[in-house]
């Protein structure tokens, strides 16, 4: 499974875009060809897409957004107040 | 970055000041995000220096690749059906804790890939180290991360570990 592993070895590289141009051809082209190797893949896109959406979730509090006016001067929310 | 919400907003008032003073020092054409979070960082890294909070290198045991992968997917690929997403697999406050609980050195690089989507190279500069150490933590610490979710999803009984679970994947518990 020669092909398999070597795919398989590239997969955090090819899902973040930092292949070369050729390696990552050549990855494609196995996945093209190999369902089980494309699952894996499908599968791991999938996972970071999940740990993003539910890691993104934090709003900037508002009492620190009014700490920096403050600090700054300046109304950075729009309010028409700084604070 | 921290894990003190009072720490975070004293490190993003103090990252706001300095970015807003040393602004005229920005060089055209360099990436403003980056260039933001490197003051981010450096002051996180001041800060936590002065501290002496925790040890800033340390070493993760070693964890076979795609472990959770087997241990999800390999069990029962044709029944996941919609109701067995994996985005319900795990809850928020897991995912964050699983991030949270990477120690330092893996942590950063994790959070600056997966969160905040920023390059090989982009994180390099950040955290002043070489790309091929971002790319061996970036490895090792999402390793890391998915054996914690691994862990929670078993300790809630969606996942169930087989007596020899070098031997089978994981399967899922429904109903």
């Amino acid at each position: 499974m020669d092909d398999c592993d070597d795919a398989l070895s590239e997969l955090d590289v090819f899902l973040d875009g930092e292949l070369s141009e050729a390696a990552r051809k050549s990855v494609d082209a196995h996945l093209g060809s190999c369902s089980d190797c494309l699952g894996a893949f499908d599968f791991h896109a999938e996972l970071r897409t999940v740990i993003a959406a539910k890691c993104r979730t934090d709003e900037i509090p508002a009492d620190l957004i009014a700490r920096i006016e403050r600090c700054l001067g300046e109304d950075l929310d729009g309010d028409g107040r700084i604070g | 970055m921290t894990r003190n919400p009072a720490d975070a907003e004293d490190l993003v008032q103090e990252t706001y000041l300095r970015s807003y003073r040393s602004f005229a020092t920005f060089e055209q054409g360099t990436n403003l995000r980056a260039w933001l979070y490197r003051i981010l960082t450096n002051t996180f890294i001041n800060s936590y220096r002065a501290k002496q909070r925790r040890p800033q290198e340390s070493e993760l045991g070693d964890i076979e690749d795609l472990y959770l992968y087997r241990h999800i997917a390999g069990a029962d690929l044709a029944s996941r059906s919609a109701e067995d997403s994996l985005f319900d697999l795990f809850t928020d406050d897991e995912v964050k804790l699983a991030l949270e609980d990477l120690p330092e050195n893996f942590r950063l690089p994790v959070l600056l890939a997966d969160v905040e989507d920023f390059s090989y190279k982009e994180i390099a500069q950040i955290l002043e180290i070489p790309i091929g150490t971002v790319m061996s933590r970036l490895h090792r610490g999402r390793k890391a991360m998915q054996k914690q979710l691994i862990d929670f999803a078993t300790d809630r009984g969606l996942l169930r570990r087989d007596v020899d679970h070098e031997q089978g994947p994981e399967v899922p518990i429904h109903g």
